[in-house]
């Protein structure tokens, strides 16, 4: 099954890591995500910027409205995510488990199948 | 569950605004909001390790403080004990919602008051930092005192004057009306560039006030956070940004100035730049133009070019004539004459400085640039006045060094003209 798993948390505390902070952090998740990718099992993984560099489009009476910010104003808000390709829910909630764990901010991470997938062209 | 200490402090610096801010607004009075604050920190730090940080952490330390600092109003009569910390920590869901509910329509006001009442136009401008990294930023006496390089107790004072000066000019607690908001606005920009100029300008030399422009850019972020559609500052944002993204590239490892043209472009920081342009489209949009866009517009064009040399010159000196017509300044206009240089050489860039000598005649970089543009014209006797005139107005020891390579330069070149 594939799964994206969506990492929501306070940005004000993310983006205030230290570079030496920041540098440990994401050395143990890249650790965690270290055998994920090596078996095969790693698809996309992407880091957002901070919801400030945000725009939402939305419906609107003619045109769709242009708004400045992220859709929702939460407390926590989503700033990452990783797509695995894993047999069953557990190993998607062990990954995760591991990727909490070596992270010292209070991330959550949700776990949502996907119901369709392309991997796309864009090459970086 | 246990949660990182490190982690905790920046929660609750991050917290520290809203929170505090609110707590202005409920008590009236910088000092018990302060103490209050400072209270429900301490018992943050005594019961998050072990129940895990509250999933809004304002909301919780709001509700703490205000506890706690009516405790602390009453105790100076009937002595009242403190909430035991159990009873807090297990009704987490319910604090939030009524902290919420009391908070969150005003919060946005809270914090710009916040930032706002240390901007007093009676402060100069270096009190205006201090406070603002006192009170807002929630930086300790000894840590300001270090970046403005004077003694613990002069920087105690000087804030505890700042903050006499703040009450009794009276904190506006009114909601502002949309005008006022806006002037307000305005005015916390300037502070929060003032913050980040210290720390910029001050660079290499002092480390503790380099983590000014950090700080500077997270205030800047905030104020976004709360103001979303405002361009001038997603402009101010991705001003600092731009500016910082450089922090590696501008000195050599002797501390030395190294200019935009000659930096190693491989030292900036890619995902700085990136948020600056973004937050820059953003702000494009609006098609309402401002200084700080214009600004962040022209750091764009050099952080957009791979080599000095495929640096936009043309627009860059189109922008600058634009931000000469919305804030006219002789300042602008010497940076003008830079492009001006590149496109059309030394000689017009000079014609166009001429005029400022007078007004710029006590300003460093006007000399630096002027010996520069006379130096690149073959006039190296009246190059090495311009530059003597700098090195007598230089601000710090990198700025004096820089000018004195300018001049060894001068010397290694047998001047054509004179």
């Amino acid at each position: 099954m594939l799964y994206a798993i969506l990492c929501y948390a306070h940005e004000e505390t993310v983006f205030a890591w230290s570079k030496e902070e920041e540098d440990a952090v994401m050395a143990k998740l890249y650790a965690v995500q270290e055998p994920m990718a090596r078996a095969g099992k790693l698809g996309p993984t992407g880091r957002l910027m901070p919801t400030t560099a945000a725009t939402t489009v939305r419906k609107g009476k003619d045109e769709p409205l242009v708004l400045d910010g992220p859709f929702a104003e939460t407390k926590e808000v989503l700033l990452g995510f990783y797509t695995v390709d894993v047999e069953t829910l557990e190993e998607a909630v062990a990954f995760s488990k591991e990727l909490s764990k070596v992270n010292p901010g209070s991330t959550s991470y949700e776990i949502r199948p996907f119901y369709v997938f392309h991997p796309g062209e864009i090459k970086t | 569950m246990t949660t990182d200490i490190a982690w905790i402090e920046l929660a609750l610096t991050a917290a520290r605004p809203q929170a505090l801010g609110a707590l202005l607004r409920y008590f009236r009075d910088l000092d018990t909001a302060e103490e209050a604050f400072q209270e429900a920190c301490l018992r943050a730090i005594r019961t998050w390790p072990d129940k895990g940080p509250p999933r809004d952490p304002a909301a919780w330390l709001i509700f703490v403080g205000r506890n706690s600092g009516i405790d602390a109003v009453r105790k100076r009569s009937k002595n009242d004990p403190l909430p035991e910390e159990e009873v807090l920590s297990d009704l987490s869901d319910a604090e939030t919602d009524i902290a919420d509910r009391l908070d969150n329509s005003n919060y946005r006001d809270d914090i710009l008051r916040l930032m706002f009442i240390c901007c007093h136009p009676d402060l100069p401008n270096t009190q205006q930092i201090a406070l603002a990294l006192r009170i807002v930023s929630g930086l300790s006496v000894p840590q300001i005192a270090r970046a403005f390089l004077v003694s613990e107790a002069a920087m105690e004072q000087r804030i505890t004057r700042a903050k006499a000066r703040v009450a009794k000019a009276g904190v506006p607690f009114e909601t502002p009306g949309a005008q006022e908001r806006a002037e307000r606005l305005g005015i916390v920009s300037s502070m929060i560039y003032l913050i980040f100029n210290e720390g910029y300008s001050s660079g290499i030399t002092n480390p503790d006030n380099a983590a000014f422009c950090e700080e500077a850019i997270r205030l800047a972020r905030l104020l976004l956070r709360i103001f979303p559609a405002e361009p001038e500052i997603m402009g101010l944002a991705a001003l600092m940004l731009l500016q910082h993204s450089r922090a590696k590239a501008r000195f050599d490892k002797d501390g030395q100035i190294i200019l935009l043209e000659d930096q190693d472009r491989s030292l900036w920081n890619r995902a700085l730049i990136n948020e600056a342009l973004a937050l820059l489209d953003k702000a494009i949009r609006h098609r309402r133009p401002g200084p700080y866009q214009v600004q962040a517009a022209i750091s764009a064009l050099h952080a957009r070019a791979a080599t000095s040399k495929e640096t936009d010159w043309r627009e860059i000196d189109m922008l600058y004539g634009l931000l000469e017509r919305i804030q006219p300044s002789p300042v602008v206009t010497l940076n003008r004459a830079v492009a001006v240089s590149k496109l059309e050489g030394p000689e017009k860039a000079l014609e166009l400085i001429a005029p400022l000598a007078e007004k710029l005649d006590g300003y460093f970089y006007f000399h630096g640039v002027r010996g520069g543009l006379l130096m690149q014209g073959g006039r190296n006797r009246q190059a090495r006045e311009a530059f003597d005139r700098a090195i007598a107005l230089a601000n710090s020891p990198a700025e004096c060094a820089h000018i004195r390579q300018q001049i060894d330069k001068l010397g290694a070149v047998a001047s054509p003209v004179e």
